[in-house]
């Protein structure tokens, strides 16, 4: 449905998109995740011809967007954008929600039709008479979801649908992807800063780091086989090893971090610098057992010290020294089992599986 | 002090009888000013839009020439369009020196700059993203503009409203265009500057009298446009 090539924009002498090469199938919700002002919402504008690239080619189900006499409005009409902030015109909901189809010239009768069966999809019907710019923010979204919906769109475009909004609104927000996406197949491009969103709803991720496309693929991909450090950073693996690898038989590789030894899966011969990159809820931890007890077949056993234990959410954050700061999530309960606290030695698994080995160019 | 008590009570009763010479001034000037707003609204609303939608070299400049001519002295624009539409002017084949139709062009060149300003700020207080909003919904053009200009239309009749006050009240583009001949170019302002100069107070104060409550209902107006948009 969407292809680009070489994209930049320059807004001045800022370049906020630097050459990006991206290609959006039919029917998938493509993901583009990355921090703030990393140019997300700049390619969404581009997308729905907002903005004009610097350069690259934007073509839009094989029609070059930029050539001489393409048509903008026609191209713009088969898409639709529901921006971070929901901005509603001081008119009824259900007016809000018309007004694409009067800028098509759609018949009234029709326009009411599929007003009515866009709110329904929302969930909004009860408030079609109601003025729009007295809605909550969930609301408000909702009536900019509808309004977008209504025109039938073959692209959905969504600009943080669910930043402002509280765990509720933005749950119902969810499902109503979820939802258009499988029941009209709708494409859906959405920008987040919120990676577990991004990871909730996406087919294909992309990653978007200083105005570039970083890494685009599965969720398994980005999540787990983070291209980069950065990357890695950003999806929320806390902890990052550099090392050599030792030795490597058949792809089993052993890998010397400061003096400890980790095994992961890898074909990265030896001798090569390496990051080893490891999710928090990866690692288990357990009290050191009385020797001969208990002992596991997983591959890394490490011996270490808690450092630092913090909240995270219903969890708790250990920072372990082994040799290198290793992070862990444990459960309250098990955090309360084992009764860890600064200074408890313990044993922290990891299985070889679980290290994503980022062969570092020399 | 008994002067201005009896000119008050002669004025009253020059209202209440509808005195003939009083009514055809009051309803002259509400012609010509109306005229010139409804002309300058025409003018001023597409206009800002269009400057409002469209960024463009020189933009800021001229934003401060329009916010500047907001206190152009009305003498100074009668000037201009006498100048104009003097017989020897470049619009002298007209013939509208000294007629309703001259001194409604010199009122709407005058109250341009000011409802012109106003309505590029109402525009620009309308929300950046209804913009964007309404483009990625499918709008040309023109259907953009036309839909905020609806969603600003209350700040908007607040500038025309201002706009008209402007009008009525301005002496000095009326006494040189319209040359204050009575029964045909005469408008409150000018008429109460001659009477008063002529001594006739009962008169003058009956004319502004009607002029003061002319000023009231646009205040009334724009009180209510204003509550109305605050809300």
């Amino acid at each position: 449905m969407i292809r680009m090539e070489g994209i930049t924009k320059k807004f001045g002498e800022t370049e906020v998109i630097r050459g990006m090469d991206l290609e959006i199938k039919n029917g998938e919700v493509f993901t583009l995740i990355g921090p703030s002002g990393s140019g997300k919402t700049t390619i969404l504008r581009i997308i729905d011809l907002l903005e004009k690239p610097t350069s690259g080619r934007y073509l839009f189900d094989g029609m070059d967007t930029q050539a001489p006499g393409a048509d903008e409005i026609s191209i713009r009409r088969r898409m639709a954008m529901v921006f971070q902030k929901p901005a509603v015109l001081n008119t009824t909901v259900d007016e809000n929600v018309a007004f694409g189809l009067k800028f098509r010239k759609t018949d009234s009768a029709e326009i009411a039709r599929r007003v009515a069966a866009a709110l329904d999809l929302v969930g909004l019907s009860h408030l079609t008479g109601r003025r729009a710019v007295t809605l909550s923010g969930g609301e408000m979204q909702r009536v900019a979801i509808a309004r977008a919906m209504v025109t039938e769109p073959d692209l959905l475009l969504m600009d943080e649908p669910t930043a402002n909004l509280d765990p509720v609104s933005s749950e119902i927000i969810e499902t109503l992807i979820k939802r258009i996406n499988a029941e009209r197949k709708t494409t859906i491009i959405l920008a987040t800063h919120d990676m577990a969103q991004g990871q909730r709803l996406a087919d294909r991720i992309g990653v978007i780091m200083d105005g570039s496309l970083v890494q685009q693929g599965s969720i398994h991909d980005i999540f787990f086989r983070p291209n980069g450090q950065k990357i890695a950073r950003f999806v929320g693996i806390d902890t990052i090893m550099t090392g050599t690898v030792t030795k490597n038989t058949g792809g089993h590789a052993f890998i010397d971090v400061n003096g400890v030894c980790i095994e992961a899966i890898t074909p990265v011969p030896p001798r090569s610098r390496v990051e080893l990159y490891l999710r928090p809820e990866e690692v288990t931890i357990s009290l050191p057992a009385p020797s001969g007890q208990g002992v596991k077949s997983t591959r890394n056993r490490l011996s270490g010290t808690i450092k630092k234990i913090l909240p995270n959410g219903p969890f708790i954050r250990v920072t372990i020294d082994c040799g290198f700061p290793l992070v862990a999530l444990v459960t309250r309960l098990s955090s309360e089992d084992l009764n860890l606290k600064v200074g408890t030695a313990v044993i922290a698994e990891i299985k070889a599986t679980a290290i994503h080995v980022h062969a570092v160019p020399s | 002090m008994s002067d201005i008590i009896s000119g008050i009570t002669q004025a009253v009763n020059l209202i209440i009888t509808l005195d003939p010479e009083v009514m055809q001034i009051a309803l002259l000037s509400l012609y010509i000013s109306l005229s010139a707003t409804i002309l300058a609204a025409c003018i001023s609303i597409p206009i800002g839009g269009l400057i409002h939608f469209h960024e463009f070299r020189g933009k800021a400049a001229l934003l401060t020439i329009i916010q500047t001519l907001y206190s152009v002295p009305t003498v100074v624009v009668g000037l201009l369009i006498y100048l104009f539409i003097s017989r020897s002017g470049p619009l002298g084949f007209l013939g509208l020196l000294f007629t309703p139709e001259g001194m409604i062009l010199g009122q709407t060149v005058l109250i341009i700059p000011i409802m012109l300003g106003l309505v590029i700020t109402a525009l620009g207080g309308i929300d950046k993203n209804i913009r964007d909003t309404l483009l990625s919904l499918g709008a040309t053009e023109f259907q953009g503009i036309f839909q905020i200009i609806r969603e600003a239309r209350f700040a908007i009749l607040g500038a025309v409203i201002l706009g008209f006050g402007r009008a009525i009240s301005e002496v000095g583009v009326a006494m040189m265009i319209g040359g204050n001949i009575a029964g045909e170019t005469r408008v409150l302002t000018t008429a109460i500057a001659l009477q008063t100069g002529m001594g006739d107070f009962p008169f003058s104060i009956a004319l502004g009298i009607i002029l003061l409550a002319i000023a009231l209902v646009v205040v009334v107006c724009l009180n209510l446009v204003t509550r109305r948009y605050a809300a």
